[in-house]
């Protein structure tokens, strides 16, 4: 998979970026991306995989298209980012994308069938059809028996799956799912992971940002990150290939 | 965040679209928040802390039932007095003599004063009461100091015109029966006589003779003077208990319009010797006074209610920055789910309305129902006026947005990357 994007961008293309930089104000500036060039694909699973400080954070948010990038192109689902006024990158997020975070961040005192139907609160579709869906992607990720549960009575692993439903409701081009295993133990974790993969079997295409490289090993693309840069871009094949060789790169510091 | 300029309606279309039914590069429809969901989602931050919520809604509502009530009490006790004006008449003098003293007489107003006040041309009516020196006693066997303070006051008949009287029981004096030893008590009088009703006859022994009750007598509003009085005609007061000719005091009915004129030239025209010991009152006046006292009454009140409904709002403002505080990651959810600054403050300014909308509603109830406790106690007509129901939602209304647009504006600010930014 080529690491630089051959303008214009192919129709399967769900995430292109070029030559990102993000600079934080200061004096001297703080500079978080030295230069990003990235390409995710309709269908993929990939990690971002890189130590705290790597500036994998900063790549979700502009991803997410929750910041903006100092200088470089950002595309998603073929939108321009940059030509996009703030009123418009909302409605992109609305529509394309879906976030899963650490903390959950579910909303107290609800259900979770409305806090999934709340993931399509600001798509301007009514509530019965909010609600219709949020049932069916419950039931995707496994919780069709939690629906009417309050979620502050539903288990760590439970909430995160209710999180990922949210983000899957409204069908967005790329789901990007920040540390999503943070809050768990290593069994709902795993379970957690496991129900990544049989999402993207099913067409959904995830970017999940992780510091633990062992679920980064576990995805079928691993781009890792270090100091502001993309350090490797790998497949699984191609990792197993070289391990298998011997030839054995520490991937996995 | 750098900002950028909108690009124009079609965007970002990328090469190859149309090829495939997908919805990428088409047209970005904007973000939408239904106004029954901004109903829903401003209510959730209240419904997940209702301690909180009712605690600051408490605030408004005391600020909102105190001037509701406030303003409800003071129109029924208005509407009450003007009632009571509009059917005593404003237009009532009360001439006595009283004021300079000449050696050690008392004053009094000279027996042609009634019929010299007769003849100022405005004047409507002219009657006068003679207090007479005489005891009233139930039964000629009671000792004679046993009188209760019971009055006896010499009348003309048509006083019960002049001051607007009502008979309880019984009837008033007629030309008739002026000469006769009948006798109208007034309605303490009566009570303190022990007599409730008039039908059998009953006598009471006043002045050293027997006296037929015909009439038990209201409350008179403008004379209460009157009402620990036992009342009797001009003649028999005269002729058997050696009552003054002079009146002791005259009630003059005028027209509406020149009281003031009248009230002018009264002292002359009935004392023209001495008119410094003449007196005149209007007793309209008094009634006047009590509801321009209790006007004043009504402006401290409302300024004190208006205080506690600031203290109301500075109460909301804090909760709701509180609240934005607190909220961080719910306000970075919602911009990652697709809102927009403008839903972000909507949300937070519905809910500080909502808030000051339900202290509101509360507080006018409450205030409703305390003018209506009070009204009742005080046996007057229930008057909760309309202006001062739908002014109190809408001061808690303006009161609720004032102070919800720091925090709502607040939280629209709040870069999403901030605030989803844990610890």
């Amino acid at each position: 998979m080529g690491v630089t994007a051959s303008a214009p961008a192919p129709e399967d293309v769900v995430i292109m970026l070029r030559d990102v930089v993000k600079e934080y104000p200061g004096d001297p500036p703080t500079r978080v991306l030295h230069g990003v060039d990235l390409v995710v694909r309709q269908g993929e699973l990939l990690a971002i995989v890189g130590p705290s400080g790597s500036g994998k954070s900063t790549l979700l948010h502009i991803m997410g298209t929750l910041d903006r990038p100092t200088s470089g192109e950002v595309h998603i689902a073929g939108y321009d980012v940059a030509r996009l006024a703030d009123r418009q990158l909302s409605s992109l997020r609305s529509r394309e994308i879906g976030f899963v975070f650490q903390q959950f961040f579910l909303l107290p005192g609800m259900s979770a069938a409305d806090n999934v139907a709340d993931g399509l609160l600001y798509t301007g579709r009514r509530l019965r059809d909010r609600r219709a869906r949020a049932r069916e992607a419950l039931v995707r990720v496994g919780l069709g028996h939690r629906l009417d549960y309050n979620t502050e009575k539903l288990s760590g692993g439970e909430r995160q799956r209710v999180a990922i439903a949210r983000a899957l409701v409204g069908e967005p081009s790329v789901v990007l799912a920040d540390e999503p295993t943070g809050n768990l133990d290593s069994r709902s974790g795993d379970a957690l992971v496991e129900l990544l993969h049989e999402l993207n079997d099913d067409g959904s295409t995830i970017v999940v940002i992780t510091h633990d490289h062992d679920i980064a090993g576990s995805l079928r693309r691993q781009v890792a990150m270090r100091d502001g840069l993309i350090e490797a871009d790998s497949t699984r094949e191609a990792r197993d290939l070289r391990d298998s060789g011997g030839a054995l790169r520490d991937a996995a510091r | 965040m750098s900002d950028v300029t909108p690009p124009p309606a079609v965007l970002g279309t990328p090469a190859g679209d149309g090829a495939t039914a997908t919805s990428r590069g088409a047209r970005l429809a904007p973000s939408a928040l239904h106004p029954a969901d901004l109903f829903r989602v401003a209510s959730i931050g209240l419904r997940s802390r209702r301690l909180r919520a009712s605690l600051s809604a408490l605030g408004i509502a005391i600020g909102i039932a105190a001037m509701v009530a406030v303003l409800g009490i003071s129109e029924s006790s208005k509407a009450n007095l003007l009632q009571a004006l509009d059917k005593l008449g404003t237009n009532l003098l009360v001439v006595e003599a009283g004021g300079g003293f000449i050696g050690n007489e008392d004053p009094v107003l000279p027996t042609t004063s009634e019929t010299m006040l007769r003849r100022i041309g405005p004047v409507e009516e002219v009657s006068s009461v003679t207090s007479v020196d005489a005891t009233v006693l139930r039964t000629d066997l009671a000792p004679s100091d046993q009188t209760g303070g019971i009055t006896v006051k010499a009348v003309d008949t048509q006083l019960l015109d002049t001051l607007v009287g009502e008979t309880a029981n019984g009837e008033w004096l007629d030309e008739s029966r002026a000469g006769l030893p009948v006798v109208v008590l007034g309605s303490v009088a009566a009570e303190r006589l022990g007599i409730a009703d008039v039908g059998d006859g009953v006598q009471v022994w006043l002045g050293g003779q027997w006296f037929t009750v015909i009439g038990i007598m209201e409350p008179f509003e403008l004379a209460p003077d009157l009402d620990s009085s036992a009342v009797i005609g001009r003649d028999i007061a005269i002729a058997d208990l050696g009552a003054a000719e002079a009146p002791g005091t005259v009630y003059l009915r005028t027209d509406p319009d020149q009281v003031d004129d009248v009230q002018a030239v009264i002292a002359l025209t009935a004392n023209p010797e001495n008119p410094d010991q003449v007196e005149v009152t209007r007793p309209s006046d008094a009634i006047e006074a009590r509801a321009a006292a209790s006007n004043a009454f009504t402006a401290l009140f409302l300024g004190l209610g208006a205080v506690a409904l600031l203290v109301g709002g500075v109460g909301i403002a804090n909760v709701m920055v509180i609240s934005v505080l607190e909220r961080r990651s719910e306000i970075g959810l919602r911009r990652a789910l697709g809102a927009t600054r403008r839903h972000v403050s909507v949300q937070f300014l519905s809910e500080a309305l909502l808030l000051s909308a339900a202290g509101g509603l509360a507080g006018v109830m409450l205030g409703a129902a305390v003018t209506a406790v009070y009204d009742a106690a005080r046996g007057w007509e229930i008057v909760v006026p309309v202006v001062g129901l739908a002014g109190g939602v809408a001061a808690a209304l303006a009161i609720g947005a004032v102070a919800g647009l720091y925090p709502a504006t607040r939280a629209a600010r709040l870069a999403p990357t901030d605030a989803l930014r844990t610890v």
